[in-house]
């Protein structure tokens, strides 16, 4: 059969689009004019989102990635375009997000020799990648796309770039499409081997255990163990915490949940890590925001940890048992060899801190951010995809809205990036067209990224803008109400625009809360308008504190569970 | 690393020298730009020096081999060999030490000698089998290679007279018998 030629910048498009990409966002540049010419030329599924700012379209990717569990792809320029990058790629490295960027470059003669938006992305970017490649023959592009989106999608994922010059992407490809891929040092297969000595060592320590609890991280939803590990803590009689980004793989609103453990996690979750004999962690890294201080952390326990990735392993902390690999394959060989633990006690016990500590707050005195929160998942019934920025709105959210399913929580948790939220939100929309979708962002966060209201509402997604607006940056005024004698220094958000103002001027449909009696109101509005985005700006009251807390670098004993009388040390751990 | 270190500090122990160690580190690689640079970066993030490096192609030209010595705290090391053989480009990365492995490195040293004083250097220098690559009428260059003990004493003997410098290449490992390194 004859095919008509082709350039690399074709044969790239016709690669990814076989490979089941859906789709593209990105911002075009003279680097990159190949490859957009050949989202033209190259009759495919995959749909292209032209965004404002390629900061963006990473976290649009990053967020579909989160929705599905699938990447999506990121087209760019050379130079500022990739740089533009950056932030994104490392949002989604510390994540674990796959996704594959496509960066255009200077024509490869001129490589090295500042040329126009010649920037060498290649090396900038490999500490924020999992892998990047540099195009060097054009014939190369087909296998080196398979390369990109298998290294992405399998083991531990994360985001792969490839950077392509322009003499590259547009020279005549006269290669094949079946060549076969050429990793010889990447093995993600070797997940499934699970050694059975130590899923036996693990399996004889929980048989011994009184006071056990798992702790679910997001490696247990990127393996899809939500059953096993449902399977795991019901056989056991186990309660189970969840990380930040483990939020879903385990039903917040099961009996046996815990809810969110770490800095703002629920004092149950926290006291119980600090009384169990036994920690069974399962696909999370032990981040610095769960383990406060690390030798303190569960040292009265036995240590079980499960990861994908042995360099996780007594990184953070030294534990009793590690076993390498895909958390589904090893609870499923796990299961068959426990039984029901004697955990009546221990399960009464928790339950009594649950009633004594619960997350609460006021509705008097002011709108607060955790009544719009609330009410929104009690008018959604948990069932909403759910993305959100970073500081004291994200706390809040993580806390009252529950989730009882994987891939339902977007939030940025190693990075904590800023302005995340709502590019995500766009991601996870377009991946998701039948779901609610909110974007819950704080009044700062919401600034760093609020262009791309215009491809929000260009695209007409129905996406539920949440700005929790309270004129400052809550989290670090926190701090430094804490522990800087309440000196507040780069904080005030003086001169905020009227979001819902700044929604009509893009077209947007827009509500004000002010009122603590006006919110389910509005909020069933929004729910109800689905011909494209709407603002719901709310007025939070001003100087409100995100506990439970556990200062940074403290024991999770230290937990303060609502605002100290006295003041409080510096943390000694970082931010 | 650098020229003309007064000879009199080349052995002295730096005050960290006791609990810092050397470790070597043997990481076959993919034969392509951008991976030492990989590899380099997964160091300097957790703090450990390079004190050595030796690299070159394998029998394979689409291998390398990367004879690494880093100096850092022993504990940590084996959490970063993990990070280091998780990059894409690198097949494996281990450690080695000289129960395991057989370790030589060579080392050329240039010495301000006339003929007053070269007989004693050339003796000394026979002793530690080297050979004298380059004689000048005011000048000698001798080649030392073994292990890096045996090159630290030989420069300490040689540094009575008056050196130059030194450029040493960095140890290489292999391991014993018949295993792989």
């Amino acid at each position: 059969m004859h095919t008509p030629p082709m350039d690399g910048a074709q044969a790239l498009i016709k690669t990814l689009a076989d490979l089941g990409i859906e789709y593209v966002f990105g911002y075009s540049g003279g680097a990159a004019l190949p490859i957009f010419d050949a989202l033209e030329t190259v009759k495919t599924n995959m749909k292209f989102v032209l965004v404002r700012h390629e900061q963006g379209a990473v976290h649009m990717a990053d967020g579909y990635a989160r929705a599905t569990g699938k990447p999506a792809v990121v087209l760019v320029t050379s130079g500022p375009g990739a740089g533009n990058t950056i932030t994104g790629l490392m949002t989604a490295q510390m994540d674990s997000v796959p996704m594959i960027v496509l960066c255009g470059q200077t024509v490869s003669w001129m490589l090295g020799k500042d040329a126009f938006q010649e920037a060498d992305i290649f090396n900038i970017t490999q500490p924020v990648v999992k892998h990047n490649f540099l195009i060097k023959e054009t014939n190369d592009l087909p296998r080196i796309a398979k390369e990109a989106y298998h290294i992405a999608t399998t083991g531990r994922p994360g985001p792969v770039l490839i950077d392509i010059p322009k003499d590259k992407s547009q020279a005549p490809f006269t290669g094949t499409f079946d060549e076969p891929m050429d990793l010889p040092g990447y093995h993600p297969e070797e997940a499934l081997k699970i050694d059975q000595s130590s899923v036996k060592e693990a399996a004889k320590l929980i048989a011994q255990a009184k006071r056990p609890i798992i702790l679910a991280g997001q490696g247990a939803m990127i393996a899809r163990a939500d059953k096993e590990l449902l399977m795991l803590a019901e056989t056991l009689g186990c309660p189970v915490t969840t990380t930040l980004l483990g939020k879903g793989v385990f039903p917040e609103t099961h009996p046996l949940s815990l809810g969110m453990l770490g800095m703002h996690g629920t004092a149950y979750a926290n006291k119980a890590i600090c009384e169990a004999d036994l920690i069974f962690n399962v696909g999370s890294r032990f981040d610095d925001r769960i383990i406060g201080k690390p030798h303190m952390f569960g040292r009265n326990a036995k240590l079980i940890h499960v990861d994908i990735d042995a360099s996780e392993f007594n990184k953070m902390i030294q534990v009793d048992v590690t076993i390498k690999g895909d958390a589904k394959a090893v609870l499923s060989d796990l299961l068959p060899l426990v039984e029901k633990l004697p955990t009546t006690e221990w399960l009464e016990h928790l339950d009594t801190y649950k009633k004594k500590f619960p997350l609460t707050y006021k509705k008097q005195g002011g709108l607060r951010m955790q009544q719009v929160i609330d009410e929104f998942y009690q008018l959604t019934e948990g069932k909403a995809i759910i993305s959100t920025d970073v500081g004291q709105h994200q706390m809040w959210a993580a806390q009252f809205y529950k989730n009882d399913s994987s891939y339902h929580w977007l939030s940025s948790g190693g990075a904590g990036t800023m302005g995340f939220g709502f590019p995500a939100a766009i991601g996870a929309q377009f991946a998701c067209p039948d779901k609610t979708v909110i974007s819950i962002s704080g009044d700062g966060g919401f600034q760093m990224t609020l262009f791309e209201l215009a491809t929000a509402a260009i695209h007409k997604l129905p996406i539920k803008i949440l700005i929790l607006n309270n004129s400052y940056l809550g989290m670090v005024r926190q701090w430094q109400e804490l522990f800087f004698d309440n000196r507040e220094s780069g904080v005030d958000l003086l001169g905020n625009p009227n979001f819902v103002k700044l929604g009509e001027a893009y077209g947007i449909k827009g509500w004000h809360i002010r009122r603590p009696a006006d919110v389910t109101r509005i909020l069933q509005q929004a729910l109800d308008y689905n011909d494209g985005p709407c603002i719901i700006e709310a007025e939070c009251i001003k100087h409100e504190n995100v506990f439970p807390m556990i200062p940074a670098g403290a024991a999770l004993e230290d937990m303060i569970t609502e605002a100290p009388k006295h003041k409080m040390e510096k943390p000694t751990g970082s931010t | 690393m650098s020229d003309r270190i007064p000879a009199t500090t080349d052995k002295k122990p730096s005050p960290q020298a006791d609990i810092i160690n050397i470790h070597t580190l043997s990481v076959y690689v993919n034969n392509q730009p951008g991976v030492l640079g990989r590899i380099c970066n997964v160091f300097s993030r957790r703090g450990f020096n390079i004190e050595s490096l030796v690299v070159s192609q394998t029998r394979n030209p689409r291998f390398s081999r990367m004879t690494i010595g880093i100096s850092g705290h022993p504990e940590g090391l084996h959490q970063i060999i993990m990070q280091v053989s998780k990059l894409i480009d690198v097949i494996h990365c281990q450690e080695h030490t000289d129960r395991d492995a057989v370790s030589k490195e060579m080392v050329l040293v240039k010495i301000a000698a006339g003929p007053e004083n070269r007989t004693e250097i050339l003796q000394i220098v026979g002793h530690y089998n080297g050979k004298t690559v380059d004689l000048q009428e005011d000048s000698l260059i001798c080649l030392l290679s073994g292990n890096t003990d045996k090159l630290d004493a030989a420069i300490r003997l040689l540094s009575k007279f008056e050196i130059i410098e030194t450029i040493r290449t960095g140890k290489v490992v292999m391991a014993r018998g018949l295993t792989d390194t």
